[in-house]
């Protein structure tokens, strides 16, 4: 039961308190790039969470289990990217094989998030014992965390879509005005710092 | 991007850094760059580390664009850039372990960083080896310069000094304090503060931008 209470509060912070996009600032160009459209950003998210969850589950092992062993952990980045790339690879295979309507939804995402950084941040970062303590919680380390980049590329699309039709002073159309809105919602994210 | 006309090595160089920067003009790589800027040195240590990374990845990709098949180059550039990423950061364990902890993550995260699969795709694998290490470095130091101006206005402005020789292996160290931190905007050099330093910039530069077309303007309708 304690266990599991960990799990929990290891899933709220990450998702929460240290969100991968507003405090930890991985994965800030697709954050930036594609939440112009919010059926993009649901598309966007929804790979982002499988492929990171998956990429996780394969790392994760391979570096305790293999690379450590043979003496080789210092080749985990160049391990993690290929192993990151082939999850890609092979998701975009099964979906085009049986699950046609998601596979064309998702279809231009998916080769994406190999070069996101999240993917591979979080795939490194929770080999870091003060990161996550075992395998499950590196899991929900890594879900959490997926959310998270859900949770706020979906709310800070809602908002932009909002600015679009608002009278910005002209230097600060775009991206500028975009980047101001990030910065309020890192701050307001701050404030859930005391949740746990 | 075929280049058909042949660019002036100081054209290559001098574009990366101004009118093709990574971070002001072209938006690109900008993960490291709102990560690291919370310190002048972080921010000089990373931009330093780019510089080496993206001239060794420009020289072997070009080096090697003959011999990497065009389908799989891709995958490719990415074992490349990975491996060149792995050397350096082994590199600076041994000789800044204070900026390698105080980077932590980001050291790895070069690889996937869009300016250095950018300037592979778009430069090193179809031109010559001198002009793809110009061209490496005059993109590193546009990104590099970027996000040290950055670091300067939110170390500045948030704590009120600059620190040289915690992080990097300097022989010195010092605080050099412009006001007491007690009136420094701590938000600053908290996350947040990254993003709003980096929006008013950008809009800045677009102002600037704005303005000088503005003027071109009269000045054709004068005439």
């Amino acid at each position: 039961m304690e266990y599991l209470g960990i799990l929990f509060a290891s899933l709220i912070s990450s998702m929460l308190i240290n969100n991968v996009l507003l405090s930890t600032f991985l994965g800030i160009c697709s954050f930036l790039g594609v939440s112009k459209k919010m059926s993009n950003v649901w598309g966007m998210s929804a790979a982002v969470i499988v492929v990171m969850v998956i990429s996780t589950a394969i790392t994760y092992p391979l570096y305790f289990y293999v690379l450590v062993p043979l003496g080789i952990g210092y080749i985990n980045t160049i391990a993690f990217i290929l192993v990151i790339a082939a999850v890609v690879q092979l998701i975009e295979m099964l979906l085009k094989r049986y699950m046609e309507g998601l596979y064309r939804g998702l279809g231009v995402y998916l080769p994406l998030i190999t070069t996101n950084c999240a993917v591979l941040g979080i795939a490194l970062s929770v080999l870091d014992k003060n990161y996550a303590m075992d395998f499950m919680d590196a899991l929900v380390v890594t879900l959490g965390s997926a959310l998270g980049y859900a949770l706020v590329i979906v709310s800070f699309s809602a908002i932009r879509i909002k600015l679009d039709s608002k009278d910005v002073p002209k230097a600060f159309k775009g991206m500028p005005i975009a980047l101001i809105t990030a910065s309020l919602m890192s701050l307001a994210f701050l404030g859930l710092g005391g949740l746990i | 991007m075929e280049q058909t006309v042949k660019l002036k090595k100081k054209d290559i160089f001098l574009t990366g850094i101004f009118k093709e920067n990574a971070i002001f003009i072209m938006q690109l790589g900008m993960c490291p760059a709102l990560a690291v800027s919370n310190s002048f040195e972080s921010a000089l240590g990373m931009a330093v580390m780019v510089v080496l990374v993206l001239m060794l990845t420009n020289v072997l990709i070009s080096a090697l664009r003959k011999v990497i098949p065009n389908e799989v180059r891709i995958p490719a550039y990415i074992v490349i850039i990975a491996t060149s990423v792995t050397m350096l950061k082994m590199f600076v364990d041994a000789y800044a372990p204070a900026l390698a902890t105080s980077l932590g993550i980001f050291i790895p995260l070069i690889t996937v960083n869009c300016i250095v699969l950018g300037r592979a795709e778009a430069f090193a694998g179809k031109n010559k080896v001198t002009d793809s290490l110009i061209d490496g470095a005059g993109s590193a130091l546009g990104f590099g310069l970027a996000i040290i101006v950055i670091a300067l206005f939110r170390e500045v402005l948030g704590k009120g000094s600059l620190t040289m020789g915690s992080l990097l292996p300097f022989p010195f160290e010092f605080t050099f304090q412009l006001f007491p931190s007690k009136f420094g905007l701590s938000m600053l050099v908290q996350p947040a503060g990254a993003f709003l330093v980096m929006g008013v910039m950008l809009a800045a530069i677009v102002a600037y931008q704005n303005y000088k077309s503005y003027q071109q303007k009269i000045k054709g309708a004068r005439k």
